[in-house]
């Protein structure tokens, strides 16, 4: 085992990459050779990577689809619809409660929470031979008589869109037949190359559905819509308390803690704020252009990020009350956790991880170890864009390929009711040259050091080379990754849905990751994975077996 | 309609029954293909691969993983549009090259999905094709079993691979030899451990198939095998054509493959119950003896004691307790003559898995009870949750998803089943045998007597019970 930090020194990343692509097939090392980038930060410009293409079959991936994207991921978390899986019964099982979004279905009136149910057509042979559509009304049907709830969303799966069930028109007759709102969602897993497609069709269906259906203006000075936040381990609920505190209403989060009824008057509010720039931004890019609402990237992970990010908030409104507040809220926040990473860093300084995870999460959490000293090397994502790893600049030059030419992009136009610039051109203006950049993501590879290693939807292979090769001291990735790393002796972090644990965002979330880390990265166990005997197998004494003594 | 309790997690579930015909909720089974991938853990050297859309294989790593703590690797043809339009072949010819290229495998064991089966693939064909174009090197093989997630559940899946294990290795030499195939059915690693103790404390030489023990119950050493020690081997798959007999654990889980070794080799076989409980475990070490000739030593009769002994030492327990069952067939048979032969009623018993053979036979254990017993098959939790509303029961046993009913209804809750998510021990320690009942009993009356201890008041608090 190397000493902590080692690897960065003596590790060469341009042998190790070519060490890696030797043992594939040339097909598939010409292939990866686009998606293991070296880094390099020129003026914040970062060499091209490969990012959202096809998973190559038999390599060990990560990545799952796009049906785990749009039911698991996005509209998952929201506790008031009843979400039913159109497909045979694995889907709707393995969607069902395996993710740490949480929700306090207390903060709306009714109660309404079914994210503890599984709800599923479960279809059988006959269905796949003579079309599902009748079971799935008569599912929806059955739903409404014994739920009464207030919407229902359907999901399909797989064969449904081979046998050519059309869950939209089912949708569209129960609706008018039931009166509440009810909407299917095309996410065949097959569909796109990962579960950002899911993301994208999900986007698509809430702002199609969802989102502008109710005009009820709700009290708050600073209203604005937290987007990319799903609440794994009370992550939400901590932003909310920030923000809250800060004098901010949260006017809709998606889709963490959320409520379909805060969904329908979204388009209400002053900003819109994006968490996870991967899974949502669809959503944003849309509201801005049909009602006015323009976007800033925000990241509540990691206390200095935090404070950036409120402080970005302030400056768009430009209201001295809530620059005051915002600055007050910060002062009163930051001691605690300054306390806590001053006491930590000593055991943690120097240290090193490896991110790979998510379409966001490898960068943010970059964030919160370097607030603790320790340092990111190598970093990845399992669905994201070009954008994701470059930045937003990029974006023109990203060529559309047959797989993402399947995702519709919505045609979105002015509301001409409820459009309403919330700046006017030349505010915007003024706010950016303020350092307020609207419709920006800078990427994640800007932010890392160069020479680090940066792998797009690293496989299992890749993984396990990385670890021998740095053995870095903690690797931050999901479940299926966890088991592989630890029983190499380096501890995993999830940071999906984390393994345990949480908040992680915000002040409070901050303080919580740092004890975690330094939990896990000077746990005494790794000490001990070897039996005396084996650290000294020579034996000096002779056995003599005597029973009589 | 009933007011919501917002106490309540399952808040929406009313104590009246509406029958339903299309709308499942909160299933008691789940897919085909994780079964398959489950049974091909089992054999050395074996890298499971799903042929379909990459979010299954994800999905199946991800929920074995939970439950067992450990790697589960498998591969997938992560197929795209454009392969659900013009078939996988491609996908899987490319998938076979790449595996064994880079994570080098003795075997590919190929399942299907629902997405590959309502294609048509045909996987037999394909390994054929790959076969030809060279990219499965010498002495390396592929293997596959049909599981299209719309048929059957994860049980009936395991099934279908256990039954590919002897129909791509099983061989006759004619020579019959010294040995008996045992098939587990699905339990847990820790459980495939603890059958071929018994068998091996009575000089018996086994292959069983499939085996996960030693796979998914890996110690921590701080080195990663993608191939661990344990499972069946193909010399052992091989043979399995030339044993004595066979012993098949479970109807659902491992009948298809005996049948299968009968008709081909004439392998004779008995097929039991799993050998949850007193009476099945007796059912299944006189059957090994019968089956070989061996006679059972005396440990093994003091192990059979000594679950007596608990049995009889705590009945004031057990007496005329009544419990709600949920799992998978072949446990919840067993389990439910295990609790009837010690006076405790399962009244409410569901399984997500088909067949009406199932009702039938829990009629049979619960003939005696003075209980009204509901038993589904092809039900689901909420139907059970339902019935637990109107006829609450005194201790709750299944998967990790009772929970919130458990909470819910204030019920006592031993986990048994699949999957557990939140609790660890079922990988290390069997439910089955001798010793597997004593810790079953042990967990039982933890349940029961810490909710004694948690209700009893100040004036009748026992210390000693």
């Amino acid at each position: 085992m190397t000493v902590s930090g080692q690897g960065i020194e003596t590790v060469d990343p341009v042998g190790l990459k070519k060490e890696i692509l030797e043992k594939y097939p040339a097909k598939v090392g010409r292939k990866r050779t686009k998606q293991i980038i070296i880094n390099k930060v020129d003026d914040g410009v970062v060499p091209e990577i490969g990012a959202n293409v096809r998973t190559i079959p038999g390599i060990i991936t990560q990545r799952g689809c796009c049906y785990a994207g749009c039911k698991g991921v996005v509209l998952g978390p929201t506790r008031d619809i009843v979400n039913i899986t159109h497909g045979p019964i694995g889907c709707g099982f393995y969607s069902w409660l395996t993710r740490r979004n949480q929700t306090n279905p207390e903060s709306t009136e009714d109660g309404h929470n079914f994210m503890t149910y599984c709800f599923s057509t479960d279809m059988q042979e006959e269905n796949i031979v003579f079309g599902g559509e009748k079971k799935l009304r008569q599912a929806i049907q059955e739903a409404y008589d014994i739920f009464h709830p207030k919407a229902i969303a359907v999901f399909s799966t797989c064969p449904v869109g081979l046998i050519g069930d059309d869950v939209h028109s089912v949708t569209r007759e129960m609706k008018e037949k039931l009166g509440i709102n009810i909407f299917g969602f095309s996410c065949e897993g097959y569909k796109g190359v990962s579960q950002s497609a899911g993301h994208h069709i999900a986007n698509n269906g809430i702002f199609t559905h969802v989102i502008g259906t109710d005009d009820t203006v709700h009290d708050g000075r600073y209203k604005i819509n937290l987007l990319g936040e799903y609440n794994i381990g009370g992550d939400g609920f901590e932003i909310d308390r920030v923000l809250e505190k800060c004098g901010i209403s949260v006017q809709s989060t998606f889709s963490g803690n959320s409520s379909i009824d805060k969904f329908a008057n979204a388009h209400t509010s002053d900003l819109n704020l994006i968490m996870c720039h991967r899974s949502i931004n669809y959503v944003a890019e849309m509201m801005e252009k049909k009602y006015g609402i323009p976007w800033v990237k925000v990241n509540f992970i990691g206390a200095e990020s935090t404070a950036k990010s409120l402080r970005k908030i302030a400056q768009y409104y430009g209201e001295k009350d809530l620059i005051d507040r915002i600055e007050e809220v910060i002062t009163e926040e930051m001691p605690e956790v300054k306390k806590a990473a001053d006491e930590i860093r000593p055991r943690t300084q120097g240290k090193t991880a490896m991110l790979f995870v998510g379409g966001s999460r490898a960068h943010h959490y970059q964030e919160l170890f370097r607030e603790i000293g320790m340092i990111p090397i190598a970093a990845g994502y399992e669905f994201g864009h070009r954008d994701d790893y470059e930045g937003r600049r990029v974006l023109p030059e990203i060529k559309v390929d047959a797989d993402s030419r399947n995702i519709e992009e919505l045609e979105v136009t002015h509301d001409l009711e409820r459009y309403r610039p919330r700046k006017s051109k030349e505010e915007m203006e003024g706010l950016a040259g303020k350092g307020v950049s609207f419709r920006d993501y800078e990427g994640m590879m800007p932010d890392m050091d160069e020479g680090t290693l940066v792998v797009d939807d690293i496989s299992e292979y890749e993984t396990e080379m990385l670890i021998d090769k740095y053995r870095p001291d903690i690797f931050c990735a999901g479940i299926k990754e966890k088991f592989v790393i630890q029983k190499k002796g380096i501890p995993l972090k999830q940071l999906h849905s984390y393994d345990s644990g949480g908040p992680y965002a915000g002040f409070k979330g901050a303080i919580n990751f740092y004890r975690e880390i330094d939990r896990m990265v000077n746990s005494r166990i790794w000490k001990n994975l070897k039996a005396p005997w084996q650290k000294n197998p020579e034996l000096s004494a002779k056995y003599a077996y005597m029973p009589n003594r | 309609m009933e007011a919501l309790d917002k106490s309540k997690l399952l808040r929406h579930t009313t104590r009246e029954i509406k029958e339903r015909a299309a709308l499942t909720v909160n299933p008691a089974k789940t897919c085909q293909p994780i079964g398959a991938m489950y049974a091909a853990l089992g054999i050395h050297g074996c890298l499971p691969h799903s042929h379909g859309s990459q979010g299954c294989c994800a999905y199946h790593r991800s929920t074995l993983t939970r439950h067992y703590k450990e790697p589960v690797m498998a591969a997938t043809s992560s197929f795209t549009e454009g392969a659900s339009v013009f078939g996988g072949q491609a996908n899987l010819i490319q998938a076979i090259d790449n595996i064994f290229t880079v994570y080098n495998p003795d075997i590919i064991a190929v399942h299907t999905t629902c997405l590959s089966e309502t294609i048509g693939d045909d996987i037999p064909q394909i390994i054929s094709k790959a076969e030809e174009e060279g990219k499965i090197p010498k002495g390396k093989k592929v293997i596959h079993a049909n599981t299209p997630s719309y048929v059957g559940s994860h049980v009936t899946g395991f099934s279908n691979m256990t039954k590919a294990m002897v129909d791509y290795f099983a061989q006759s030499t004619g020579n019959t030899k010294d040995q008996i195939n045992i098939i587990p059915g699905w339990v847990e690693p820790s459980d495939m451990e603890e059958i071929k103790r018994l068998a091996g404390i009575m000089g018996i030489r086994t292959v069983m198939f499939p085996d996960t023990s030693g796979i998914l119950n890996g110690p921590q050493t701080g080195r990663f095998h993608m191939y661990p020690r344990g499972g069946v081997t193909i010399e052992g798959l091989k043979s399995t054509g030339d044993s004595m007999g066979t012993i098949a654990l479970g109807q659902t889980a491992s009948s298809a493959a005996a049948h299968a070794l009968d008709t081909r080799y004439k392998v004779p076989f008995d097929l039991l119950d799993l050998p949850i409980g007193l009476l099945a475990t007796d059912r299944f070490v006189d059957a090994l003896r019968r089956m070989t000739g061996a006679s059972v030593p005396e440990s093994i009769e003091i192990e059979r004691g000594q679950l007596l002994d608990i049995i009889t030492d705590m009945h004031q327990y057990f007496y005329n307790k009544k419990v709600g069952l949920v799992g998978d067939p072949d446990q919840l048979i067993s389990l439910s003559e295990f609790l009837v032969s010690i006076d405790m009623w399962p009244v409410h018993i569901v399984t997500g898995s088909p067949g009406k053979a199932f009702e039938k036979k829990i009629g049979e254990i619960t003939s005696g009870s003075p209980y009204k017993v509901n038993v589904r098959a092809a039900g689901d939790m909420f139907m059970f949750h339902q019935w637990i509303k109107n006829d609450p029961v005194d201790l709750i046993i299944g998967n990790t998803y009772v929970k919130y009913i458990a909470r819910d209804e204030d019920i006592p809750f031993v986990r048994h089943g699949f999957p557990i998510l939140d609790r660890i021990g079922h990988s290390y320690f069997p439910t089955v045998g001798y010793k597997g009942g004593m810790r079953l009993l042990e967990k039982i009356l933890n349940a029961l007597m810490d909710r004694q201890d948690r209700d009893a008041d100040a004036k009748n608090i026992e210390l000693i019970m």
